[in-house]
């Protein structure tokens, strides 16, 4: 089947076979690598992107139900304008270790603080809730992510 | 916090909390993790396992599997035993099956690898490879396993007449015996520390590339030890070792998992030079789950001989280790049960007599150091629970207890019962200061009151010390490699440096620590230093990171080698400020001429003259390296105290509060060390709480995905309250201990003792872990009958 997807920012068209897992077309069709395959099973969350600003585990939706829609990895997360608030937050409180769930958990944080611009630890612990770490214990991730919506909410009032 | 700083920030040396310079391609999701690499050519590997834990293999069909478009070749036992290579050595001087040939011996074993064009083609290869299996019976327990009359596991081995894997023991068993029959009290526990998997969120994989016409074998590996799998390689299949090139990219956490040689490594490294094309296999959830290295499932009886007033006289355990199909531990040569005999703990007593027995059974092999060093979480865990078990048993408060028995700090550096010297500590202070953090006698009073109300309500302590770093090439090698590391460091023209390492971060942050290492040692900016590591052809020999052996060891020879240049660097000092190398003294930055501060010149000048303008006699360049052989293990250790609140009618527990002091000596990056807590602590908490894998009766794996497998997420995972004390190790060059394990060593106990604090009134003294609630709900339901 040929599909278009709007992949930060730019169409990809290809044509596919109709089993072929999301993730695997980011990765492999598009060449984008930061987006992770950890579980098969819609458990650890690491394949995470944005479906229209959503947060989605790729590796359960097919590329042929992306079609005509916007994805954002984590090569999308950057601008012209440097680093999204979230990347320099998870450096900055180091919330990050091996690297392997981050890309992930930033999507879920910049999608997070897109509604909700000043999340207790509460919010952002049920919001990262589908997306598990083995390294952090979260509680830097968490930080993280508040320290981001407060970078964001600061940037947006100045 | 403890200031250990003696360089600016921008030099960044040890005590900075400089940001990881490993973060910026990690944050842009430009890392290189395995499964990222993709090289011309490059095949797919998809492996073929058993759906069964015991049956005797009758016939392989291929056919239908080899019909499948984009499918190039089906690999079998039999065609890697035409190479010899259907068996392969273990890290414990067993052998293990590559592809099985004869019977399958757990479920998830690897019987055939199906090579294709895509990985889509390769899974469905492998769903078609057609298996003959003449069912025998399941042995799923160690204690089934020894009985008598048990079915032979391991019949292919001559001489195995039984399902008995190994026994040892050690320490003192007739003063042992006289001290528990001499004792007032004897207290014993008798707990299961069940099986557990690492479980890193990027699971194992390799691409192999051997080059058919130069012989050149490029590994891309997940590996922990890329330096040993390389010698392995070469001792296994037979391959040069200078054509062998192993490179570690990022890992994705490794956690113990990613130390042993599995199976599909071997296969896809066969196929690759039997085809003449690179291979990538890059394991499933599950099939990491099933088959690769698991942690811990040790059944433990542990007794303690006590006098009336709680003063232990000796300790005696005896264990029984459900090893899986093969004995694959991971450890060093010389102890069968790892170094399980730092089961005596932070406490001062004279005899103990361990013995252990190892029992082949029909599940997965493995027995990794599961974020711990060989064996230390279980043993950690054996006396910690039982001095909360001495406690309630002899009406001694559990700090009270613990406070009785400690290693006072003028007795180091002190021998315990089994023979490790521990190198520092002061273990009074450190309780003493998470009590109060804690809070210790307002929870007590608040517990007693709280249960005139019916409410529970549980404080458990846990003081662990770890014996890590190995190791001293005298007594600490595996496979015959002694556990030595290395360091080498080049410093170029402009005073910029590469550091090379013989160890390999996993998420550790060595790119970033390391580099202070040096910057403190050299006066180089921490931010000038390019560390590399996990490449063979371009690093110097190590045994890899695990058993928290990188700061120990690795850490060690960093400094060494630093030192090393920083004396060069003097003796070029002196030739350009026209003195005597002993009149220079050497600041944060500077060298200069003792008592004239001004007359100086930087690193940077005297990396630039290394190659410009050397003093007669002295060879050019500014580069060395070091292998580091240890004198002793580190010793860290820490205070944990946990506070949770269960639900009488539910057996729901919540932890209120976790306070965790740690000291790992000095800390060389505090916002890393603290990581390493958070995530340790993380780990403790899920085996505590959730995080096991069980088997049916025949043997079907439970927890064999992460819908069965329960990892805490952020909803679940308690809030870690953080404190520390330094006691330098006077054995390390930089005083530092190590501490990527100590909370997972040691907070599984603070949790399980909590729990079991909270119902001690009732006469409750064990739950086993993980605490789940329906078994404290049993405990409850048992007690109140």
């Amino acid at each position: 089947m040929e599909i278009t997807i709007n992949i930060n920012g730019s169409d990809h068209t290809a044509d596919v076979e109709p089993r072929l897992l999301l993730v695997d077309h980011i990765r492999t069709g598009a060449g984008l690598t930061g987006t992770h395959i950890g579980c098969d099973t819609t458990s650890c969350g690491v394949c995470t992107v944005l479906v229209d600003g959503t947060p989605v585990k790729s590796c359960t939706m097919l590329a042929v139900q992306a079609d005509g829609r916007e994805v954002t990895t984590v090569e999308g997360l950057k601008s012209a304008d440097g680093l999204h608030p979230v990347q320099q937050a998870f450096s900055d409180e180091h919330g990050l270790q091996c690297g392997f769930c981050t890309p992930a958990m930033m999507l879920v944080g910049a999608a997070l603080i897109d509604d909700n611009p000043d999340p207790s630890d509460d919010e952002v612990r049920w919001a990262i809730s589908g997306n598990l770490c083995r390294c952090t214990g979260y509680m830097n991730i968490v930080k993280a992510i508040q320290a981001a919506a407060a970078a964001a909410s600061s940037n947006g009032d100045s | 916090m403890t200031d250990t700083t003696t360089t600016p920030p921008e030099i960044g040396g040890i005590g900075h909390s400089v940001k990881r310079v490993e973060d910026a391609r990690l944050i842009e999701g430009q890392g290189n993790f395995l499964d990222d690499i993709a090289l011309p050519g490059m095949l797919h590997m998809a492996l073929v396992r058993s759906p069964v834990a015991h049956a005797r293999i009758n016939g392989i069909d291929t056919e239908a599997a080899t019909a499948v478009d984009g499918v190039l070749a089906v690999v079998t036992g039999e065609l890697m035993d035409q190479h010899g290579l259907a068996w392969m050595p273990t890290l414990s001087g067993d052998t293990q099956a590559v592809l099985a040939t004869d019977k399958v011996r757990y479920q998830g074993q690897e019987v055939a690898a199906v090579i294709a064009t895509d990985p889509y083609a390769a899974a469905d290869g492998a769903e078609l490879v057609d298996v003959d299996y003449e069912m025998l019976d399941a042995i799923t327990t160690p204690q089934q396993s020894l009985a008598d009359g048990a079915e032979l596991i391991r019949d292919e081995k001559e001489d195995q007449t039984d399902n008995l894997a190994y026994t040892w023991e050690t320490g003192d068993e007739a003063a042992t015996e006289a001290a528990f029959a001499a004792a007032d009290r004897v207290v014993s526990l008798t707990t299961h520390y069940p099986r557990s998997h690492p479980a890193p969120l990027e699971t194992c994989g390799i691409v192999a590339d051997v080059n058919s016409v130069t012989g050149q074998a490029t590994i891309y590996m997940t590996s922990q030890a890329p330096h040993a799998h390389r010698t392995l390689f070469a001792l296994v299949a037979g391959l040069p070792e200078q054509n062998i090139r192993i490179v570690s990219p990022d890992i994705g956490g490794g956690f113990g998992n990613k130390v042993p040689i599995y199976p599909g490594y071997v296969v896809a490294t066969a196929a690759s030079l039997l085809i003449g094309q690179p291979v990538k296999w890059v394991e499933t959830r599950t099939g990491n789950l099933i088959s690769t290295g698991f942690g811990r499932d040790y059944y433990m009886t542990g007794e303690l001989a006590l006098t009336n007033d709680g003063r232990i006289q000796a300790m005696r355990v005896d264990m029984l280790s459900d090893q899986g199909a093969f004995y694959s531990d991971a450890q060093p040569t010389r102890y069968r049960a790892g170094l399980f005999h730092v089961c005596t703990g932070s406490y001062d007593f004279p005899h103990a007599h361990i013995k252990c027995r190892g029992a082949f059974t029909n599940k997965a092999p493995g027995g990794v150091a599961y974020r711990c060093s060989f064996r230390i979480t279980e043993a950690s865990y054996l006396i910690e629970r039982l001095m909360q078990t001495a406690a309630d048993e002899l009406g001694i408060d559990p700090a009270e207890l613990r406070l009785r028995n400690f290693i006072q700090p003028e007795q180091f550096p002190y021998e315990t019962a089994t023979g490790f010297v521990y190198d520092s500590g002061d273990y009074p202070t450190a309780l003493r200061k998470a009590l109060d953090a804690a809070g210790y006698e307002e929870l007590r009073a608040e517990q007693a009151a709280a249960r005139e109300e019916g409410r529970l309500v549980g404080i458990g302590i846990a003081h662990f010390t770890e014996a890590v770093g190995a190791g001293p090439a005298h007594t600490y090698d595996i496979a015959g490699l002694k556990m030595i590391d290395s360091a080498e460091l080049r410093v170029h023209p402009t005073g910029k440096a590469i550091l090379k390492l013989g160890v390999k971060t996993q998420g550790q942050g060595h790119e970033t620590t390391f580099a202070q290492i040096v910057a403190e040692e050299t006066g180089i900016p921490a931010t000038d230093i390019k560390v590399i590591h996990g490449d063979t052809d371009d690093t110097p020999y190590g045994l890899g990171t695990y058993a928290s052996r990188s700061t120990p060891v690795g850490g060690a020879a960093t400094a060494m080698v630093a030192r090393k240049i920083a004396d060069k660097a003097r003796h070029i000092a002196a030739h350009l400020l026209e003195a005597a190398p002993e009149d220079i003294e050497r600041t944060a930055d500077k060298f200069h001429v003792a008592g004239s501060p001004d007359q100086a010149v930087s690193i940077q000048d005297a990396a630039f003259a290394a190659y410009t303008n050397l003093p007669e006699g002295m060879e050019y360049g500014l580069e060395d390296v070091t292998y580091y052989n240890p004198p002793n293990l580190t010793f860290p250790y820490g205070s944990y105290v946990v506070v949770v609140d269960v639900d009488p009618d539910t057996g729901v527990w919540k932890v209120r509060r976790m306070v965790a002091l740690d000291d790992c000596g000095v800390r060389i990056n505090p916002m890393i060390v603290e990581g390493q807590i958070h995530g340790g602590l993380t780990e403790g908490f899920a085996m505590s709480s959730m995080q096991w894998i069980t088997f049916d009766d025949d043997g079907n794996c439970i927890g064999s995905n992460f819908m069965d497998y329960l990892i805490p997420t952020a909803w679940e995972t308690p809030r870690f309250e953080l404190l520390e004390t330094v006691t330098p190790s006077p054995h390390h060059p930089i005083g530092a201990k190590g501490i990527g394990e100590s909370a997972t060593v040691g907070s599984p106990a603070a949790f399980v003792n909590a729990v079991v604090d909270a119902l001690a009134h009732l006469g409750v003294r064990n739950i086993d872990m993980p605490v789940l609630p329906d078994r404290v709900w049993e405990a409850i339901d048992t007690a109140t009958a």
